[in-house]
């Protein structure tokens, strides 16, 4: 019996358990997929927004401003990038500038802080390759960027050093309540439980289904982007978005936290929630669209192409956040899309004080309230570099070149708690393979450590769990000899 | 940390970086030390283990790993030195190297005179923007190569390749030598970027289709590759709709350019050349920083390693001359490409003789290659064909136009049809 | 009477040969060619097609394999075999560039050698 299982390690769920874990309440993650942040959280545009965005009073907006207050001490705690390098919404038509103004206006309503409408001058002088067709932006100096999947493997990590246990590969197939709270059957295992958190992404109709909770029908909706080479980092400095529409906030340019540029998303429905595939025209509109921002974007040093899913509620357009009406301590969290990932420190605060308060439990004495992350050989100084390489000759030893990630690192990321066990588990935790040559070198390397790590055969890494294996098995073996 | 002084270092122990050292060392520089990243010298070369290697240089022909222990030994032979499982974290103007390797930990080489030596890398699905899933079984061809022929693990048994670059037409063969079945080879240009022999040898011979004119639409499959679609190109390169082709399969092997590997040049400051990838060399392979020399896949992507063993000897030769005298030649007339010329490796030279190699920017029938400056032509001959794929090599000597002025001009003539 | 038309495969250059064969299939004339090795091959090709095979064979010192060929050109319709015997064939611990692995692989009369130390240790 424990105390709350939250179903789903994504943003919410992690960030949920992360802030539950503080409080004496035994703690199961349920996770479908093999890893943390497989889902939306691995694919969005990593962006703390501000917060003009969102329609005055309703959740997204309260809890977007608040989640963006949160995130500076919680990436300090969590030892994950954040930078607050601000957005600037462009406006390229002299007869839309009201509705930068309303744009403006609808922040400040939603209590965003130091707003300020920017002419043109003004605004080539902070983005200097912004489009010569800017007649001016909103700025929004609050406006920033972090690494979702970071952030998320994080909370995952000071989740469990405060006694969370994750289970991965272990897809919820049904709920029944019983006298104590709730019985869940995932991954072939029954958890029993007082409590559940429902964080499943584009699956939490599904579940709420299961247990005849209200349900919030997900409009899968995708977005896709490109990822640009380092080379390409510095061409923005600020997150530039374009005036919104009723589909989302448009296709933006931004630079990520670890020195790249991004371009997207486009938006468009779908029945699927897991397809991901990338199209044609769908990276040939956000390459048009985004490159609308700047005067030019630099195609030729684009490295990768994603999508990602946002979980659109159809029946709300907005986040569908607490405890279920009718049963008792099933706690939804429905409708998380953007601005998902700023908000979701400030939903995972409410969610956990209200579950808390339901299980009727205080807080830890003791709790662990900082975790450190990977220490980085390429982000050391000479000295430390030195230093590191004494105490651990692995960060002598060079396995992602583009990236400069030492085998120190990569042994560390799959021996953590939770730990990477996938190629994408190591790439995300470590940046190995993230580069230009997209693995092309480090791949073979990362396989073998993962193989000598966890005492797997070659045939069994995977990309990313499942079936995605790499190596088919070795070679000579595949057909029987004919002597 | 640890310090260390040289005369010439070496970045690299390819085979670019094995003759350099070797000519550096017979040039009579005291010190010479290449610095490898990989456990074993002998780069890419060890992965290649089909023969075709050192047909020029030895006048028979090796694999991959039959060349490279040639020049393993002349370079151990001359005595230069080597630093196995170390990384070059930085190259700075002054010719101080940042290393970090097991046996050294983190140390500064201080070099009278560098040679890049570090080879090209394979352009990643990313670069050419395949839409579709993420699955595993895509591979660069290279990475495929080196799981199999280094790891002897086998990659995928229904196999689709992207690009008739010839690492792609190679690992067609090897895989189909391996049991598995490559359903086609697809090449998005209306001819291959392969070399000829290795179309007949390694498709033809094995009945692989090419597809010419050709590209990947879409790739299937959430975990692993289910099925590979491509589809005819028009003459803008755009897809046909409704000439799309799907093969069920599990891997698609991508073998769609080469760039060489700069991020060291890069962040030293070096002056590169936009269309090469590499840095700027005058005649005596220096790069935009006095003492700093280039060669092989760094400097250019080859296609031929004889061709970079020549190049790498001739820059370890002028590193060694600079380590010792101080002394550079400052008269740098530019050369460029002119029709049908897509670039030129030197990109300055002075009076004197150079060899200049080129390609050209498309097939060219009974070309005629003309090298000239102002009125004075300086090269002028006829050959059988020119392709992209084949990197063309001329002698020029250039004193017959030294009191001409402007760059000088390499283009090829397309002859008669 | 027929003509054969196919690129030369003994250097980069890649010539474009045509041999004339007459209804026996001898040769009756060869053009196209830049060089001796060319208009060898290009008869070679016509009569007795051959080829050097490279491959890989498991290694008794561990998991790394050790890289072979054909000390010289093997009959093209034979590579079938002469893979499956190598497939079959394993390098001794130890194993030194340019030992013969294979005596007369599958009735060739040429040897199969390492091109590689063993690598294993």
């Amino acid at each position: 019996m424990v105390d709350c299982v939250i179903i789903g390690a994504g943003i919410v769920g992690c960030c949920t358990a992360q802030m539950l874990a503080q409080y004496q309440a035994r703690i199961v993650v349920l996770e479908a997929k093999s890893d943390v942040a497989e889902g939306t959280s691995k694919a969005n545009s990593a962006i703390v927004h501000a917060g003009y965005d969102a329609k005055p009073h309703t959740k997204k907006a309260l809890y977007n401003v608040r989640g963006n207050a949160m995130y500076e001490d919680l990436c300090a705690r969590m030892d994950v990038h954040f930078q607050r390098n601000g957005s600037l919404v462009l406006c390229f038509d002299e007869a839309d500038w009201y509705k930068l103004e309303e744009l403006k206006q609808r922040g400040e309503t939603n209590g965003v802080q130091g707003l300020q409408l920017l002419k043109r001058s003004e605004l080539v002088a902070m983005e200097p390759y912004v489009s010569e067709k800017a007649v001016g932006a909103l700025f929004a100096p609050t406006g920033a960027i972090t690494c979702p999947y970071g952030l998320t493997e994080a909370l995952a990590e000071n989740a469990c050093a405060n006694g969370a246990q994750f289970y991965f590969d272990c897809p919820v197939q049904a709920i029944e309540r019983t006298e104590h709270g709730f019985c869940v059957y995932a991954g072939g295992q029954r958890f029993e439980t007082r409590s559940v958190v429902n964080a499943a992404g584009v699956h939490v109709d599904e579940i709420a289904r299961m247990v005849g909770a209200e349900t919030v029908d997900i409009q899968p909706r995708k977005g896709e982007y490109c990822i640009f080479d380092k080379t390409a980092g510095e061409l923005v400095r600020y997150t530039l978005f374009q005036l919104p529409s009723a589909m989302g906030k448009g296709v933006l340019v931004t630079p990520t936290v670890d020195g790249n540029l991004m371009v997207g998303p486009n938006a468009n429905d779908q029945d699927s929630k897991e397809d991901v595939a990338t199209t044609g025209e769908g990276l040939a509109y956000i390459l048009q669209t985004g490159g609308q921002s700047v005067q030019a974007l630099p195609r030729q040093a684009i490295i990768t192409s994603f999508a990602g899913l946002r979980a659109h509620s159809k029946k709300y357009d907005d986040f569908f956040i607490g405890e279920d009406a009718k049963i008792k301590g099933f706690f939804h969290a429905a409708g998380i899309e953007s601005p998902g990932l700023t908000a979701a420190p400030a939903i995972a605060e409410d969610l956990s004080k209200a579950v808390a308060d339901f299980l009727n439990c205080p807080l830890k004495e003791h709790p662990i309230r900082t975790r450190k992350g990977i220490a980085r050989f390429n982000e050391m100084t000479e000295e430390e570099q030195d230093a590191a390489i004494a105490k651990n000759p692995l960060y002598a030893q060079i396995v992602c070149r583009c990236e400069t990630v030492t085998e120190a690192e990569v042994v560390d990321a799959i021996h953590r708690t939770p730990g990477a066990t996938t190629i994408d588990g190591v790439k995300r935790r470590t940046r190995c393979g993230m580069g230009r040559c997209q693995g092309g070198f480090c791949m073979p390397k990362v396989a073998a450590i993962l193989e000598r790590e966890l005492q797997i055969a070659p045939e069994l890494v995977t990309k990313k769990g499942g079936r995605s294996t790499l190596m088919v098995g070795p070679m000579k073996e595949d057909a029987p000899c004919v002597q | 940390m640890r310090t260390m002084n040289c005369d010439v270092a070496v970045i690299g122990g390819g085979p670019a970086g094995l003759a350099a050292s070797e000519a550096a060392k017979k040039e009579g520089a005291e010190h010479v030390c290449i610095i490898e990243r990989d456990d074993h010298l002998g780069g890419i070369l060890n992965q290649c283990i089909h023969p075709g290697f050192g047909l020029h240089t030895f006048g028979e022909e090796l694999t991959g790993p039959e060349y490279a222990a040639r020049f393993v030994q002349r370079a151990k032979q001359a005595q230069a030195d080597v630093l196995l499982g170390t990384m070059v974290l930085e190259v700075r103007p002054d010719r101080t190297l940042l290393v970090v390797g097991r046996k050294t930990g983190l140390m500064e080489i201080k070099a009278r005179a560098i040679v890049l030596a570090m080879g090209c890398r394979e352009r990643p699905r990313g670069a050419i923007n395949i839409p579709g899933t993420r699955p595993s079984g895509v591979y660069a061809a290279g990475t495929a190569q080196r799981l199999m022929n280094i790891e002897g693990e086998m990659v995928g048994h229904n196999v689709v390749i992207l690009g008739s670059g010839d690492i792609g037409l190679i690992m067609a063969r090897r895989m189909t030598y391996e049991g598995a079945k490559v359903h086609a080879v697809c090449e998005l240009m209306p001819y291959s970027s392969g070399l000829g022999r290795n179309i007949a040898q390694c498709l033809n011979d094995l009945d692989i289709p090419l597809l010419l004119s050709h590209t990947a639409v879409d790739i299937q499959g959430e975990e692993r590759v289910e099925a590979v679609t491509v589809a005819k190109v028009d003459d803008k390169l755009q897809p046909i709709a409704g000439t799309e082709i799907t093969f069920p399969c599990d891997t698609l092997l991508l073998s769609v350019g080469l760039l060489p590997e700069n991020e060291l040049s890069r962040t030293c400051g070096l002056a590169l050349d936009r269309v090469t990838n590499g840095p700027v060399v005058n005649d005596h392979l220096m790069t935009s920083i006095e003492g700093i020399f280039a060669c092989g896949n760094v400097l250019h992507v080859h296609d031929l390693v004889d061709f970079v063993s020549q190049e790498a000897a001739n820059a370890g030769r002028y590193a060694a001359q600079y380590a010792m005298t101080g002394v550079v030649e400052t008269q740098e007339i530019p050369l460029q490409g002119g029709e049908h010329v897509r670039y030129t490796v030197p990109q300055k030279t002075q009076i004197g003789p150079v060899t200049i190699r080129f390609r050209v920017d498309r097939p060219v029938k009974k070309p005629r290659i003309v090298v000239e400056r102002g009125g004075v032509t300086l090269y002028n001959k006829p050959k059988m064909v020119c392709a992209p794929g084949e990197m063309e090599t001329v002698q020029v000597d250039i004193t017959p136009a030294k009191e001409e002025t402007g760059p000088i001009v390499v283009r090829v003539q397309e002859g008669e049809k | 009477m027929s003509i054969r038309r196919f690129p030369c495969i003994q250097c980069p250059m890649g010539c474009a040969l045509e041999v004339e064969l007459d209804e026996a299939g001898t040769v009756v004339k060869v053009s196209g060619f830049t060089c001796k090795n060319g208009r060898e091959y290009a008869i070679n090709e016509c009569t007795d097609p051959r080829r050097t095979v490279s491959s890989l064979v498991r290694c008794a010192g561990g998991h790394i394999p050790v890289p072979v060929r054909t000390k010289t050109s093997v009959p093209k319709r034979l590579i079938r075999p002469v893979l499956e015997q190598i497939r079959c064939t394993e390098a001794p611990k130890g194993t030194r560039l340019g030992d013969v692995l294979i005596h007369d692989v599958a009735g060739t009369g040429v040897d199969v050698v390492a091109t590689r130390d063993d690598w294993n240790e």
